[in-house]
């Protein structure tokens, strides 16, 4: 965890979209994951140095917002890339070849699985059900889920979110 | 006259290119000059026609699919507007063998009916349920749901109207309602296509658990992978106050419940109950021990019910039809519908509504079609990641929640993902391992720990490292996190691993598995 002072890190701009975002929500019971949602929409990740501001802005320890940024998958402390590409590794994926997917999506991008491309498109994770099961194996590639993708679409796929909105 | 055309927007079908669709068809309507409205709607659940396009001409619905976007011009050609013939065309929806051998009771409108549209809800009959129930006492309302039979969707088959008396009465001022919208086993969608497809039956739903026990709020926990259903219930919600069936006052009973929908963050734990009330409040997604039961000590520590999306949904046609309707379908103990979902290696994947009692192979079989790859069904995992691995010697087991519990496996959500013989069910276990090892909470040693053990020592069987001695260790290991964890992510994960051994031994290299110790 960062000791340093947060306000220092932060630019004002930052500071002040976190702070309207606290402001905006923090009258709703059980605040912190819209806010953090809110934060890592925004900011395309919670930086650490939100933590503090966010932990004293709520009257929180910092190592309360810090367990919970860590504890769920959605939040990141690193900016992720403007797209994140999810290969669905689930049972029922699995069961039509989700594996050479996965490999055929590190190939196409060049990292692994958490990997951002070095231009920042794009980030490969992968999760566990996207709910599509019936039409697996599927990905879902900037929240657009696509259904009985194959190892060569993929790299399709990839390419025509790299250009839409 | 108009033509209506019916294009789905459920996840599912847009996976498939359906909003493509839509937009072919608008484009190709305006090039012709016909008239003709795209209606948006849930799916109908057969996935593999997705997407299923259905026009309404001459009284009835005449279903195309699956459509491509080339596929559109044809389909004008062929004059599908007045239901005309095509390739892609499969008559009624109704006359397709996997619809019509269903019972369609809680997914009667889904696919149906335009999901935003109150009128569509109101013209099928919703909402009727809430208008009996808001003549009923609060015990006589669970006295109702009691009487159907009706028993927790979300996995562990608990009987609704227990839990909903237990709530009531539990003295406290302030109660909730809470939707475990979480819907984290694989291979299952249910969830989805309700909050898709039919979203104000859920709304419904939750409005009658709060008149129940005089809860006034409600909250919808969703996972963040449903961006669509997402959205679909916020316009609902929205929709449900400006014609006051949320609000301060339903309907002008002075009755209140509010409603709102809060996203989870990417955690299989936060199905657990207890685990998902603390994420409610903003915490850590950690076990709660049990005892007090959330519906004596549930959100902010007040009685809450908490259900499944399903579960909530299955109650206003409770409401609107009585409880002897619903307890009509099913078997033994099993009363009412169970929406299979049937997927993985499968040729016709999708949602099969029937009342319990069918066989697991007519799922398969007669439903699912067999396997994609048109190879042997080897295996087939039912109730998402924490249920067994079922071998197709026991393909004949009524899917009942006791038939189920008689092989040592479960229904839990309703999931049943297939695989063909290519399949490793050592790789399978080891998976279960390794999702229990990422997804566990910490809190309990037998899980947290004992996953990881898992993973190595069936790394070490399948490298046929001192192989007996690790297979008793896995006998072991699976004894231990059965009786030993907190919760039922590190206390189920030996399903899936012990079946696989139990009825697979010949992938482990096991020779006799009577050796092994195994828990069950
Ligand atoms: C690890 C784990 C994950 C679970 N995930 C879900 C889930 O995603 N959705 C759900 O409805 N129930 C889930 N459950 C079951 C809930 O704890 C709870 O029993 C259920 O939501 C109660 O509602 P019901 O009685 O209507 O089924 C899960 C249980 C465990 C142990
Ligand atoms: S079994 Fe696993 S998930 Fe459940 S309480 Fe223990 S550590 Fe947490
Ligand atoms: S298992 Fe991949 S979408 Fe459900």
């Amino acid at each position: 965890m960062p000791a340093s002072d947060p306000d220092t890190q932060l630019s004002d701009v930052a500071l002040k979209l976190v702070d309207a975002t606290v402001e905006t929500l923090r009258d709703r019971r059980g605040a912190l994951l819209p806010i953090l949602h809110e934060i890592q929409a925004e900011m395309g990740c919670v930086p650490e140095a939100v933590i503090p501001v966010v932990a004293e802005r709520l009257n929180l320890t910092r190592a309360e917002v810090y367990g919970v940024v860590t504890f769920y998958a959605d939040f990141r402390t690193e900016p992720l890339g403007r797209k994140v590409v999810h290969v669905c590794q689930a049972e029922s994926c699995q069961a039509l070849g989700s594996d050479a997917l996965g490999a055929s999506a590190k190939a196409h991008l060049g990292v692994d699985f958490e990997g951002t491309t070095e231009d920042g498109a794009f980030t490969l994770r992968k999760v566990y059900c996207l709910g599509n099961c019936a039409l697996s194996p599927s990905v879902m590639i900037g929240g657009e889920v696509h259904g009985r993708v194959t190892p060569d679409s993929i790299g399709k796929l990839i390419d025509a979110g790299r250009t839409a909105p | 006259m108009t033509a209506r055309v019916f294009v789905p927007r459920d996840s599912g079908a847009l996976s498939m290119g359906a909003e493509t669709v839509a937009a072919a068809i608008r484009d190709e309507a305006r090039r012709r000059g016909a008239a003709l409205d795209v209606v948006r709607t849930g799916s109908r659940g057969m996935y593999w026609l997705e997407p299923l396009v259905e026009v309404e001409a001459g009284g009835r619905r005449t279903a195309y699919g699956p459509v491509a976007a080339a596929d559109v011009a044809g389909l004008f050609d062929a004059g599908f507007l007045a239901g005309g013939e095509h390739a892609l065309g499969h008559g009624p929806v109704e006359a397709i063998p996997y619809f019509a051998n269903q019972e369609r009771v809680t997914f009667a409108r889904v696919g149906v009916i335009d999901p935003h549209s109150l009128d569509d809800y109101l013209d099928t009959g919703g909402f009727k349920g809430l208008e009996n129930a808001l003549g009923l006492s609060g015990p006589e309302i669970v006295e109702t749901v009691t009487e159907s039979g009706l028993r927790g969707r979300g996995g562990a088959a608990f009987p609704t109207g227990i839990k909903w008396k237990t709530a009531i009465d539990a003295p406290s001022d302030v109660k909730y309602v809470v939707a475990n919208a979480d819907e984290g086993d694989s291979g299952t969608f249910s969830d989805r296509m309700v909050m898709e497809g039919d979203p104000f039956m859920l709304i419904e739903g939750m409005i009658i658990a709060g008149l129940a026990i005089d809860a006034r709020e409600g909250y919808i926990y969703l996972r963040s992978e449903y961006p669509h259903a997402h959205e679909t219930l916020r316009r609902a919600i929205a929709t449900a106050y400006d014609y006051a069936y949320l609000g301060d006052d339903i309907l002008g009973s002075r009755r209140a419940f509010h409603l709102e929908v809060r996203l989870g963050a990417g955690a299989y734990i936060c199905g657990e109950e207890t685990a998902l009330l603390e994420s409610l409040e903003g915490k850590r997604g950690m076990i709660r021990p049990r005892p007090p039961l959330p519906a004596v000590s549930g959100l902010w520590g007040r009685p809450t019910i908490l259900n499944n999306v399903i579960t909530l949904a299955s109650v206003p046609l409770i409401f609107q039809k009585g409880a002897d309707f619903y307890r009509d379908y099913g078997m033994g103990r099993s009363r009412g519908t169970l929406p299979f979902q049937v997927s993985g290696n499968i040729r016709r994947g999708g949602l099969v509504e029937k009342a319990f009692g069918l066989t697991l192979g007519e799922l398969l079989y007669d439903f699912g079609g067999g396997s994609r790859t048109g190879r042997p069904i080897r295996a087939v995992q039912v109730g998402g990641p924490l249920g067994a691995y079922i071998p197709e010697s026991l393909f004949d087991t009524p899917l009942d929640y006791e038939a189920f519990s008689g092989i040592r496996a479960m229904l839990g959500h309703g999931g049943a993902v297939a695989f063909d013989d290519t399949v490793d069910m050592a790789r399978m276990a080891r998976f279960a391992m390794e999702f229990c090892a990422e997804e566990s909470c910490g809190k309990c040693t037998p899980c947290r720990i004992g996953s990881t053990r898992g993973v190595e020592v069936i790394d070490r069987i399948r490298a046929d490292a001192h192989r007996g001695e690790n297979l008793r260790l896995l006998g072991d290991l699976t004894d231990l996190m059965l009786y030993g964890s907190l919760c039922g992510l590190g206390g189920l994960i030996p399903y899936p691993v012990v079946s696989a051994l139990k009825h697979f031994p010949e992938d482990f290299g096991a020779e006799d598995v009577k050796e092994l110790n195994l828990p069950f």
